[in-house]
């Protein structure tokens, strides 16, 4: 079997003068611990090693993908994807392939959790289980890592490695569930007791349930829940989206409430990436919000070329249906605790995640969705209660408008591998119905 | 490829496993998308390994491994094995299994016409003039049409003796136009739940119509746009065929997993409403309701011939005159329960854990019709084809969004209404179903991208589907 540099070697020698062309060659471990009712009972974990071409036979576009890489295996990719080719129309907006470039070190790789032995998941496991000291508990916690090798036929050659964990975990009462979740580049950060304990203390929380009327509550967010923001208003950054006309982005206006600033930075330590997009262009921090206003889009080099600019490294495999998203979000931290949020609020609602969140209109950006782990009343700056899990249809940019961001708290960390968000403190929220209707 | 699921069983059982079965798989799929008139995208893919269950004390130990040869299949097993006995650290009960017949056998889905046989100018011709059509409407932003067809080969082996082999070709369908409008989009697309699919052939494609559709869906979208809003209302209302298979999908399907009545899901898609202890007693809805799990229906997309636990394809019933009777499950969760295994344990590539899938589950049809349903309706809303869908941890608390409403006045249908919406909860909405359409408006609906698990895998499923009514249901859920 080939190394990742020799195998793209390959693919571009089979390719020849025939096309233009890209490769990437990623290999790597993925493996994850489930429990639940208090024990593991279900743990996997896959080898991984695929091959992905792009090929532009003069301006004839193809895609294909394999995970046979021997060499039998590479060539019938190649030949496969050429012949795609042949049967595509010449696409007018085909951008060319990445220059050579360098790319930025990016240091989210840990060796030890890449290849990680299935009993430092366990332990991890029994800690959050441990911690619930009777309760109920059940999530996962996982590690994985890989390596990549991209080459393109103009020159361009990468190599990047990365590796994740995270524990994502609940613990239950018989009437409240709670949850608690760290994610890091490194195993070896995972605190399976503290997450345990923040998630057994929201579940014990949320026991005494107070009933609760559906209506417009101010409202203190927690980091997950603005993960989930993020997760639907960055497709409005994508400058696909934008150009379509689908997007509810007006660069240069002060749409969000000054508080806000966002960017996206795969270099940043705290960020897990690799140094390169889909395409081969370096990564780099990319501004999206000043102050409220929205400054910039990403772009792959399809979306920059038509837009007279340069790519800003976004590119997805795929991305001539997708676009280009923004994959390492950073939100600017306040200053307060989040506790100092909780105290600042007369009457309203701390909630821990949202749930089953879909998006109705991708301008409006009305989201319906649900509570989940973890809801409690606020009265007088004091959390009172549990309240069971409420509906929500809720357009997330008219939160963020100026004057709705009430804090944001200094307690920023990264939820999903993808989103550095603080908890935030929000004027109003639209709940529709509650868990009866 | 017998031989090297056989070798990585081998190497589980050598390894400690007291039962261990593999699959090793061959997978083809490919992709054709359209956008604006112009071919955009053409992806091949092709994938093939080995994954191997070894079950030791109460935890599954699950590898996998690609370009598996002899070595590396029984090295699989081992890790499998080594895998689950780390479970050990934090254990529950001892897992059991359900008996089955170990069965040796071969299963073809049914197919008239490989789509991959079919050239891919034909295949993308058709999304092209597809979307040209729709983008030729005026005020039509984004005219988008897809394609997608699988070809894929098992072969199981467990250490009771199963030996199966089996050979599924699915395929399907879609597209979708995009108004857009000043303040919003509106969005009309053709096909089910996100398409017209099924484990069938290219027939199935050429049967579609997409072209004699492509005109009304891109004037559909347009007209959304200047549509007044589906008002707040507590009313009848009327779903379309495709949007009541997505209501059986979220209400129903999810909601009778084993899995998550067990609790095994918790953490992540949820757990169910349903206590196990209501079984054959709980009213799930009207005496209409009859739902079935159906694997055995040909051309349905969550057909097959035999689960990968190796169980005959069969029918469950679940909901009956309106009491639920029937779970989906599989070997493990079955025994835990004390039911029969419904053999309903899918995986989405042999690179993972299979898990409870739904096969076909759907609703029996009634005696009724549209038409007679809007006749019958003095005041209320008719709905057609999800756009989105929302439902809580227990499946109990739904907001469903549809791409188009209409008004339904005095038995006639009214002014078209965009961004209609419902919402309710699952048993009394299920309990004020009172009409529902006949056999000649039963649907075969599919989707191919229901998410479950961890790490999360994409299920095929079907849901056969006719239209229905249901009383006194609140919608037109806003955001302000």
């Amino acid at each position: 079997m080939r190394d990742l540099d020799g195998a793209c070697d390959y693919v571009l020698g089979k390719v020849g003068d025939r096309a233009e062309a890209e490769v990437t060659v990623v290999q790597g471990r993925s493996a994850l611990t489930r429990f639940a009712n208090s024990y593991i009972h279900q743990n996997v974990a896959q080898d991984f090693r695929w091959a992905r071409l792009r090929v532009s036979a003069g301006g004839r576009l193809a895609s294909a993908s394999t995970d046979r890489t021997d060499d039998e295996g590479l060539t019938g990719l190649v030949e496969r994807t050429l012949a795609a080719a042949q049967l595509r129309a010449v696409d007018p907006d085909w951008p060319g392939l990445a220059p050579p470039a360098r790319a930025p070190e990016v240091r989210s790789y840990d060796e030890a959790t890449h290849f990680a032995d299935p009993a430092l998941r366990a332990e991890v496991v029994r800690d959050f289980v441990d911690a619930g000291e009777g309760l109920r508990a059940a999530g996962f916690c996982d590690s994985d890592g890989s390596f990549v090798a991209f080459a393109n036929s103009a020159g361009q050659r990468l190599e990047g490695r990365r590796s994740s964990s995270t524990i994502e975990a609940i613990h239950r009462t018989a009437m409240s569930d709670g949850r608690g979740w760290q994610s890091s580049s490194r195993l070896s950060d995972i605190d399976g007791s503290a997450t345990g304990r923040t998630a057994a203390e929201k579940a014990r929380r949320g026991d005494d349930l107070v009933a609760l009327e559906p209506g417009r509550y101010e409202v203190v967010l927690e980091p997950s829940c603005l993960a989930n923001m993020l997760e639907f208003l960055r497709d409005g950054f994508n400058a696909r989206t934008f150009a379509e006309g689908r997007s509810f982005v007006e660069l240069g206006e002060g749409q969000l409430d000054p508080s806000i600033t966002l960017w996206d930075d795969a270099t940043d330590p705290r960020a897990i990436s690799r140094g390169f997009d889909a395409e081969g262009t370096p990564k780099r921090r990319l501004d999206l919000v000043r102050a409220g206003v929205p400054v910039a889009l990403c772009h792959d080099r399809r979306t920059a070329a038509k837009a007279g600019t340069e790519s800003t490294g976004h590119g997805m495999a795929g991305g001539e249906s997708a676009g280009a998203w923004a994959q390492n979000l950073f939100m600017a931290p306040g200053a307060r605790s989040p506790g100092e949020l909780i105290a600042s609020v007369e009457r309203g609602l701390l909630v821990t995640e949202f749930w089953y969140t879909r998006i109705l209109d991708p301008k409006t950006q009305v989201v319906t969705g649900l509570t989940r782990n973890g809801t409690f009343l606020i009265e007088g700056g004091r959390v009172v209660g549990g309240v069971p899990n409420l509906r929500f249809t809720q357009s997330y940019v008219d939160a963020l408008r100026p004057g709705n961001v009430l804090g944001i708290a200094d307690d920023a960390r990264l939820f999903n591998g993808t989103y550095h968000v603080p908890t935030v403190r929000l004027a109003s929220w639209n709940f529709t119905g509650g868990a009866k209707g | 490829m017998f031989d090297l699921a056989q070798a990585a069983v081998e190497g589980a059982l050598a390894a400690g496993a007291t039962y261990a079965d593999a699959r090793a798989m061959v997978t083809a799929t490919e992709g054709l998308s359209a956008r604006n008139g112009v071919l955009e995208r053409l992806s091949r893919n092709e994938s093939a390994g080995v994954g191997v269950r070894a079950l030791i004390g109460s935890s599954w130990g699950f590898f996998a491994t690609p370009e598996p040869d002899g070595v590396r299949a029984r090295r699989a097993g081992e890790e499998a094995a080594a895998i689950a006995k780390a479970s050990a650290l934090v254990p529950g009960p001892p897992m059991e299994l359900a008996g089955v017949g170990a069965a040796q056998a071969h299963w073809d889905s049914p197919c008239e016409e490989h789509p991959f046989t079919v050239s891919v100018s034909e295949r993308g011709d058709l999304l092209v003039a597809a979307t040209a059509t729709m983008k030729a409407v005026a005020g039509v932003g984004v005219a988008q049409a897809h394609m997608h067809a699988w070809d894929t080969e098992k072969w199981f082996v467990s250490s009771q003796g199963h030996r199966i082999s089996q050979h599924l070709v699915e395929c399907g369908t879609s597209m979708e136009a995009t108004a857009v409008g000043e303040a919003e989009t509106q969005r009309r697309s053709y096909g089910g739940i996100g398409g017209i699919w099924g484990t069938r052939g290219y027939e199935m494609i050429r049967a579609a119509d997409l072209a004699g559709n492509a005109q009304r869906v891109g004037e559909e979208a347009v007209a959304l746009l200047s549509a007044p809003e589906c008002p707040p209302a507590v009313t009848d209302l009327i779903l379309g065929r495709e949007q009541l298979a997505l209501q059986i999908h979220e209400s129903v399907g999810h909601a009778i997993e084993l899995d998550r009545i067990l609790g095994w899901e918790a953490a992540f898609a949820g757990t169910s409403f349903l206590d196990l202890a209501e079984l054959g007693r709980l009213r799930y809805g009207s005496e209409l309701m009859n739902i079935t799990a159906d694997a055995t229906l040909p051309g349905a997309l969550g057909s097959f011939g035999y689960d990968d636990e190796g169980t005959p394809a069969q029918r469950v019933d679940i909901v009956k005159g309106g009491i639920w009777v029937g779970v989906l499950s599989g070997r493990d969760s079955a025994s835990v329960a004390g039911l029969p295994p419904g053999g309903m344990v899918r995986s989405d590539g042999w690179n993972h854990l299979p898990m409870v899938r739904m096969t076909n589950v759907g609703i029996l049809p009634g005696e009724s019709s549209l038409e007679e349903m809007i006749a019958a309706t003095d005041d209320g809303v008719y709905m057609e084809t999800n756009r989105s869908w929302s439902i809580d941890d227990k499946r109990l608390n739904f907001q469903f969004g549809c791409e188009v409403g209409y008004e339904v006045k005095n038995g006639r249908l009214g002014r078209l209404l965009r961004n209609p919406t419902y919402t309710g909860i699952t048993p009394q909405f299920w309990g004020s179903l009172d009409m529902l359409g006949g056999p000649d408006e039963w649907v075969f609906w599919g989707t191919p991208n229901c998410g479950k698990g961890q790490p999360q895998q994409y299920g095929h499923t079907g849901h056969p589907a006719v239209p229905g009514r249901f009383r006194g249901v609140r919608v037109g859920v806003r955001s302000r």
